[in-house]
């Protein structure tokens, strides 16, 4: 799957990382690394970090499927 | 949000020449606002549109592979794409784009979101040697990666600016010894002043960069095969190389547009504050529309002035104004407003700015400390609040772009959180803008929309 976080709207609020660990990781305080194009099976967690954010930072791809 | 109609949006052809962050934006907004018609999109790199930023950090580092950074796209865009060819020329009166393969595709509306890349090494021979390398897009950034995980015995910088500082920053994570030589008096200077650039420079240099500032490389030397060995600086000094990363900014991809009669030219293609183009006279075209790094546009909030900004929110977000324009009558359409705003992840600071930092004259810290490297600058320009920088700060950004929307009064009166004790007003200390140094980002263009020096326009002594 494909993400892209924007990264002038991202404030290090880090609920990604708790979300999506394996997708989201924060370097210092604000310095938000991830990984743009993540396995499939991430998914569930993709779509729960980027609800909990409040920001509302992450967009993503659509599933093939349409979800 | 409302919905186009009429001709145009059911059946009409919108080209997009430039298939990056840009041209992508436009595209899905143009679905969104309605427009049902036919849409393509033309770029000359062989790849889906991908996101540049991760490009000199995580997929430097090699945490992210740069083939897996495409953007995400929205759903039911039905567009056809011509990848891997770029366009060469424009024929306004036919309202038709050539491709390189000399195919031509006609258009109802165009729009020019060409970018940037980067601007290469002065001299060809040794630009040409292996381990020169410049980074722009996906391929540049493959290439420097099998350089650095190949033990470099040093790697060098040549530029300060946030590219060239962001890869120093990936070259320290990896472990590699690195030089980064820069004209200017700090890193930085040309985007934020060598006052806050002073801060950047020490948090490089306790990173273990050996940052040299007010030098320059004079020339690259390569061995007998070819690679880059070592270089000369203008302070007589040599260097044992074995990479040497050229980020000396961008240049704007305008060549297309050369002979077409539009306002274009090496400092980007000029368009009015709805992002329509400007013909070389300073005529506004109708069907015409720029959007992204490519652009220059008046902005009302900072007197009118041509800026050119080469930010990931501009694209976005003049992206999304020129599709609105290109399908909507005069009377609905929106001027493109935005403050420039832009971020940067370097040794493990978040370094971000709203506003234009290189208009203002003085500095002053609202927030923290510079010792602390947790701080807000704040930058005036004769009495007014233009721009605000921060590093790990970024949560107070909102605030002072309201401050700056509103043309709040600098030196600031009001009261913070984490207040120094007794704040000092500061020159900005920008390099002289002769001075050949590493890109702003944000590039004051002036305020003429033609473009005098490159284009055809008639001088006052009757030369051409």
């Amino acid at each position: 799957m494909r993400i892209v976080v924007d990264l002038n709207r991202c404030q290090g609020y880090a609920q990604c990382v708790y979300q999506a660990p394996n997708v989201f990781e924060l370097h210092g305080e604000e310095v938000l690394m991830y990984d743009c194009g993540p396995a499939e099976a991430q998914r569930p967690e993709v779509v729960r970090a980027a609800a909990a954010c409040p920001v509302q930072a992450i967009r993503f791809d659509a599933a093939d499927d349409g979800t | 949000m409302s919905q186009a109609d009429g001709a145009l949006a059911a059946d009409g052809r919108v080209l997009i020449v430039g298939a990056s962050l840009a041209g992508l934006r436009a595209a899905e907004s143009l679905r969104k606002e309605g427009f049902r018609g036919r849409l393509t999109l033309v770029g000359d790199e062989p790849h889906e549109p991908y996101d540049r930023p991760p490009l000199s950090k995580q997929v430097l580092t090699g945490r992210v592979a740069s083939g897996s950074t495409a953007l995400p796209q929205a759903g039911g865009l039905d567009a056809e794409w011509r990848l891997g060819v770029p366009a060469v020329g424009l024929d306004r009166a036919a309202k038709r784009v050539v491709l390189a393969d000399g195919d031509e595709l006609d258009f109802d509306r165009l729009l020019i979101a060409t970018g940037t890349r980067a601007r290469p090494w002065p001299n060809p021979a040794e630009a040409a040697l292996d381990g020169v390398i410049t980074l722009r897009g996906r391929d540049d950034t493959e290439l420097l990666r099998r350089e650095l995980t190949a033990a470099p015995r040093r790697v060098l910088v040549i530029g300060a600016g946030f590219t060239g500082s962001e890869i120093a920053s990936a070259c320290r994570e990896l472990g590699l010894p690195v030089t980064v030589t820069e004209r200017a008096a700090t890193p930085l200077a040309g985007a934020l002043g060598a006052t806050i650039g002073a801060v950047a420079a020490r948090i490089q240099r306790e990173h273990g960069v050996d940052l040299r500032c007010g030098v320059g490389v004079t020339a690259l030397e390569g061995d007998d095969e070819g690679h880059v060995r070592r270089a000369r600086l203008d302070d007589g000094s040599t260097l044992d190389v074995d990479v040497a990363v050229v980020a000396l900014g961008a240049q704007r991809n305008t060549e297309w547009l050369r002979g077409s009669g539009l306002g274009a030219g090496p400092r980007g293609v000029a368009c009015d504050a709805g992002c329509r183009v400007f013909d070389m006279y300073g005529i506004v075209t109708d069907h015409i529309f720029a959007a992204g790094d490519v652009a220059r546009s008046p902005h009302p909030l900072f007197g009118y002035e041509f800026l050119a900004l080469e930010h990931w929110s501009n694209a976005v977000e003049q992206a999304d104004v020129a599709a609105h324009n290109m399908v909507h009558a005069e009377a609905e359409r929106r001027p493109y407003l935005h403050v420039p705003t832009f971020w940067s992840f370097q040794f493990g600071v978040g370094i971000k700015s709203v506003g234009v930092p290189s208009l203002a004259e003085e500095v002053v810290i609202t927030q923290g400390s510079t010792d602390e490297r947790r701080f807000v600058a704040l930058y005036g320009q004769r009495g007014r609040t233009v721009a605000a920088v921060t590093f790990d700060q970024g949560k107070w950004l909102e605030f002072y772009l309201d401050q700056i929307e509103r043309a709040a009064p600098f030196p600031p009166q009001f009261r913070t959180v984490g207040q120094p004790p007794s704040p000092r007003v500061l020159p900005t200390e920008f390099p002289d803008p002769a001075l050949p140094t590493e890109a702003p980002m944000i590039v004051r263009t002036g305020h003429s929309p033609t473009e005098r020096a490159w284009t055809l326009v008639p001088a006052r002594g009757g030369r051409r």
